[in-house]
């Protein structure tokens, strides 16, 4: 199971037998449109408050993604599941209304591999037979609580990153067809001391460069491994930093592709997001929505997917606090050797 | 940071300190173009200036007001519209183009009133409305205040000009 210092091999290989994944209207506009359950048109999607709208997202990210795996609530074990609201509040509701025991995690963005890390694990050693790992991020919702009210008329520097509007969702079983977890990487909390909140791209990509190297240390594999590697959030400030790190510390990046979920779910040049992409959900529709759906045509192989976040809250840098990071890595294959 | 791993070590860990990373970051941030900016800001601070004048004139020369009596009516006329256009969510648009020319200005006070209120209303009208209108606003005031105290201090101890 543990390998190295950081990395559990799933020997009894976890299977993600479904999926689903529900955006707003900014990720309906991007060039992954096409690969999402369902685009809600509004962002404040007729709910009365913008914490509602992120609860519903997924609210209806985990009940497509049990359609989309062909079980019943009932047959679902566990719900591991986070978001970036204060005391988790979406994952909370919308774990109430499934009724299914919670395991409810933080690790702001990388919260969805997280969750599918902790899931895996159930799954690996006889804990649960099916376990649904869910993740959301709202615009508005982390504007009001990170930033400044949602209308405020402030200039954002274009380090800074566009909250996805988006929540996924995936059932891992132990039995089943579909992509296969081989390996989970936890991440340990880096910090090297960036205090400004709108540059977290820049923040996070040293917790992501220690966990990809931690991953390949104590796997023994090589990036080549992968067809693909990708993070969560850097985005266009942050995933061009954790790749120089990467190849200045010996790293053979440029043997793999190497991109970032936050540059892949929006069109950085066209849509207004200035750096690209961030929140919970950026990873997990990218993941769930678009790189699920790649493997199981086989499109591509095998797949690392390196969740970065930012564990700061409003109170801490408010204090002038550096901004502790952190990312978790699973890697994810067709399932066929 | 340099720490050999116990599964083969393949990889050097990380080597860079904190501050050699925050210089690394910082040479390769994108550059925010204060140039540009200022005269962004000129030029929409300036147009909201002059719309200012232009409903002041109208109140001097279609209701007959008096200069100084005119001036209420026109900030009064320029926090409707900021207010409108920020309920219309296109307030916030144009701060992303203009920056200070339009955070300056009576329109971005009001902006930033108008913004905490909509945004805090799901909270209630007390809690939420009440307690949060002046988040941002707040500290306009207080320091307006705080220097307006200074700067009445000021004139007291230098007997500087003034109308009154």
């Amino acid at each position: 199971m543990l390998r190295g210092k950081q990395t559990w091999k799933f020997d009894n290989r976890p299977v993600l037998i479904g999926a689903a994944t529900v955006v707003g209207p900014d990720e309906g506009d991007g060039p992954l449109a096409a690969e999402f359950d369902l685009v809600h048109p509004e962002l404040d999607m007729q709910q009365k408050s913008w914490e509602k709208a992120e609860r519903l997202l997924l609210e209806q990210a985990s009940e497509f993604a049990l359609n989309n795996a062909r079980i019943e609530k009932e047959q679902l074990q566990f719900y591991v599941g986070g978001d970036l609201m204060n005391q988790i509040i979406s994952n909370s509701f919308a774990a109430r209304g499934l009724g299914v025991p919670n395991i409810g995690v933080f690790g702001a963005c990388s919260t969805s591999m997280e969750s599918l890390a902790i899931a895996s694990l159930m799954v690996n050693s006889g804990a649960a037979q099916y376990v649904l790992a869910g993740t959301c991020s709202h615009n508005c919702t982390a504007e009001k609580q990170f930033r400044y009210p949602t209308e405020y008329g402030s200039q954002k520097p274009p380090t800074a990153q566009y909250t996805v509007t988006g929540a996924g969702a995936v059932v891992v079983a132990a039995a089943g067809d579909g992509p296969v977890v081989e390996y989970a990487t936890i991440g340990k909390v880096v910090d090297l001391g960036i205090k400004d909140p709108f540059n977290m791209g820049a923040a996070m990509a040293p917790a992501a460069v220690d966990t990809i190297q931690a991953h390949f240390n104590d796997t023994g594999r090589t990036p080549k491994d992968y067809d693909l590697i990708v993070t969560g959030d850097l985005a266009s400030v942050g995933h061009p930093l954790a790749k120089e790190l990467l190849i200045r510390d010996g790293v053979p990046m440029n043997e793999t592709t190497f991109k970032d979920c936050g540059l892949m779910v929006y069109d950085v040049e066209r849509q207004k997001v200035q750096a690209g992409g961030s929140g919970c959900g950026c990873s997990a529709v990218v993941t769930y929505g678009h790189l699920l759906k790649k493997i199981a045509k086989g499109e591509l192989k095998r797949v690392l997917v390196v969740a970065t976040g930012a564990l700061l809250s409003p109170l801490s840098f408010q204090q002038g606090e550096s901004i502790p990071c952190i990312a978790h890595a699973v890697a994810i294959s067709g399932g066929k050797e | 940071m340099a720490v050999k791993s116990a599964g083969g070590g393949k990889y050097r860990k990380m080597s860079m300190s904190p501050k050699e990373y925050q210089a690394f970051a910082k040479t390769r941030e994108p550059s925010r173009s204060v140039f540009g900016n200022c005269i962004r800001a000129f030029i929409v601070g300036g147009a909201i200036c002059v719309l200012g004048q232009a409903i002041q004139q109208l109140f001097i020369h279609l209701a007959h007001m008096k200069p100084e009596d005119a001036s209420n009516p026109t900030v009064a006329v320029l926090i409707i519209l900021s207010v409108i256009l920020t309920s219309l969510g296109i307030y916030d648009k144009i701060a992303q183009f203009a920056g200070a020319g339009s955070a300056v200005p009576v329109t971005g006070f009001a902006n930033s009133m108008c913004s905490a209120a909509l945004e805090h209303r799901s909270e209630g009208l007390v809690l939420g409305v009440g307690g949060n209108m002046f988040k941002l606003a707040g500290s306009v005031v207080v320091f307006g205040t705080v220097a307006a105290f200074f700067v009445g201090i000021a004139h007291l101890i230098f007997g500087t000009g003034g109308a009154h």
